[in-house]
């Protein structure tokens, strides 16, 4: 599989999912409506911004903070098909891969460095690689473990079969 | 194996497990509240059109629901998300449904120890992030989203991660200005933020077994805001005592042996000062008394974090006698605890000091309602994150602190020791 789209860069550790989806939107469900608040906390263009199957690229402990799987709905269904950070929180990683609603890619922290906002990037989920066409690098993703991929490749938890 | 270990391995019925290896492991207790519900409600009717139908719940006796965040309802949606709840509830067969305004109700963390729903040495997954809180009880408790909380109302059981563990040996006797608030809150200033991510933060030591189930529930609670997968103390008579008072169900409980730790701390509570974390991080702690003549416009004692009874009774210790300088809002975690503190004349204390006394609900903790946040004002809270736009606006500042903080910033309007508070 592989994907291609436009960066946005947010530069910053830590980005909690207060500033992804924002707490009095949490009794909406209505994963359109939900998109149009996505990082809304730290950008109020943000969903204006992107067009389907870009890319968000953040700093350490992305989506750190709640379970709301509101969240990763929101990012998703605003086109975001991957965040690439150098590492996320827990549950906010799981509700991507459960949920398949995202794929969160894991690279190393001097990547972050040298992948600018609005580059165009082509991933190659398959062999774990980013190659960014605007500057021309290459980085490597840290590997899904054995079970995380099966759910990925299924789609989602409901699809994975024990 | 260590207490967690331990119970990951009789949920996933192996004779041992180790840090790293992945298992499915049965539930024995899940939770889900006002927003998860909805949101799994969501994930089925996702599921559905897919071709998967949930025909039945895996066990409608060990699941739970509670009511917080959004009640009282103050817009239509709201109102619409305890109706379909509640419809969807009775549907399948979920007794346990703890219903605002009827009865026992609150903070779904606060009724999972105070209604005694979660037993020693059991699994137990919640639709919230802060479902660490019930580890106090010697559990392993563990915050899940709506998928995988579907996933396991559906088939009663779910992945996980065996967690590396960190041991914090919380040693010394505490000083009576020091709460379970400042000795968390220092952890994190130390480890950060994702200091403990996908790792299990376990606390013991005579400063632990010293203290009452409530201020261990502060720890764990907490625990949340330093990534960490579970927060857990093992049991023992402190817990069996709590929980003999509220419930005569009999459990097994488990504990560790030839228990192993990634990493170990000793914190010599003595030490300590109070501390807060400063906007805009649970990590961004800071010696209490060093800001001192820092304005506030806003007190706020609730929260799952900070207004179970002996919050309550520490707040009231500031208060009594005394008037507020500034807006304060207490709101018990629990209609059980509301009740309680009146019966020991603690919301007396708090109204007589001008506070307002709300219900139980997690409110403004969350930015939901009842107390706001607007553009540049500054509130000290008891509650658990102060990341931007938290409590409301995006660039208003939450302080968060112990009960005992809190209650004397009330008093003059500026971030305040409780030991500098004039008698």
């Amino acid at each position: 599989m592989t994907l291609k789209g436009n960066v946005h860069k947010y530069n910053t550790d830590n980005i909690d999912t207060d500033v992804i989806l924002p707490g009095p939107y949490l009794k909406i469900h209505d994963h359109d409506e939900l998109s149009k608040h996505a990082m809304e906390g730290i950008d109020t263009d943000f969903s204006k911004k992107v067009t389907k199957g870009d890319f968000l690229l953040a700093g350490n402990n992305f989506g750190c903070g709640s379970s709301r799987e509101h969240a990763p709905i929101a990012l998703s269904h605003s086109g975001i098909s991957a965040v690439i950070a150098p590492s996320f929180a827990r549950i906010f990683y799981r509700n991507c891969v459960d949920g398949g609603y995202l794929l969160p890619l894991e690279v190393q922290k001097s990547t972050l460095e040298q992948i600018s906002d609005k580059d165009t990037l082509e991933i190659d989920i398959e062999n774990n690689q980013i190659h960014d066409v605007t500057n021309g690098k290459k980085f490597s993703i840290s590997p899904f473990p054995p079970l995380i991929k099966k759910i990925i490749d299924c789609g989602g938890l409901m699809y994975y079969k024990e | 194996m260590n207490i967690t270990e331990k119970i990951i391995a009789r949920a996933s019925n192996k004779n041992t497990v180790s840090p790293g290896d992945v298992v499915f492991a049965d539930v024995d207790k899940l939770m889900v509240h006002d927003v998860s519900g909805p949101g799994v409600i969501k994930v089925f009717e996702e599921w559905s059109k897919k071709g998967i139908h949930l025909e039945n719940v895996w066990n409608p006796d060990k699941i739970w629901i509670a009511e917080d965040h959004f009640v009282p309802s103050a817009d239509r949606i709201s109102a619409e998300n305890i109706t379909k709840l509640t419809d969807w509830a009775k549907k399948f067969g979920i007794k346990k449904h703890f219903k605002y305004g009827l009865g026992q109700y609150g903070i779904c963390h606060t009724l999972s120890h105070e209604e005694a729903l979660v037993l020693p040495g059991e699994f137990y997954v919640g639709g919230d992030s802060h479902t660490n809180t019930t580890g106090a009880l010697g559990a392993l408790a563990i915050g899940l989203g709506h998928t995988d909380i579907a996933y396991a109302m559906m088939n009663g059981r779910i992945w996980l991660k065996v967690p590396e563990a960190m041991l914090f040996k919380l040693v010394g006797k505490k000083p009576a200005h020091i709460m379970a608030k400042d000795i968390i809150l220092k952890i994190i200033s130390e480890i950060g933020t994702d200091g403990a991510n996908y790792k299990t933060m376990e606390f013991s030591g005579n400063a632990v077994s010293e203290m009452g189930m409530e201020e261990r529930l502060t720890l764990t609670n907490m625990t949340t805001e330093a990534g960490a997968k579970n927060g857990v103390i093992e049991p023992d008579a402190v817990t069996d005592e709590y929980l003999r008072q509220r419930t005569a169900t009999s459990y097994r409980p488990i504990l560790g042996d030839d228990r192993h730790y990634l990493e170990e701390y000793t914190y010599e509570i003595e030490k300590l000062e109070p501390i807060v974390a400063k906007p805009y991080s649970p990590q961004n702690g800071a010696v209490a008394r060093e800001l001192q003549g820092v304005e506030v416009n806003k007190a706020y004692i609730g929260s799952c974090t900070g207004a179970k009874l002996e919050d309550l009774r520490s707040a009231a210790q500031i208060l009594k006698g005394k008037k507020v300088k500034i807006r304060t809002e207490v709101l018990p975690a629990a209609q059980s605890i509301y009740i309680k503190a009146m019966k020991e004349g603690l919301i007396e204390i708090f109204m007589e000091a001008g506070a307002v006394v709300g219900p139980p609900t997690c409110g403004a903790c969350c930015g939901a309602h009842m107390g706001i946040l607007a553009k540049d004002e500054v509130c000290v809270s008891t509650t658990n994150r102060n990341f931007p736009g938290r409590m409301g606006h995006v660039e208003s500042q939450t302080y968060l602190a112990s009960p005992l903080v809190v209650a004397a910033s009330a008093l003059t309007g500026k971030i305040t020791d409780p030991r500098d508070v004039s008698k």
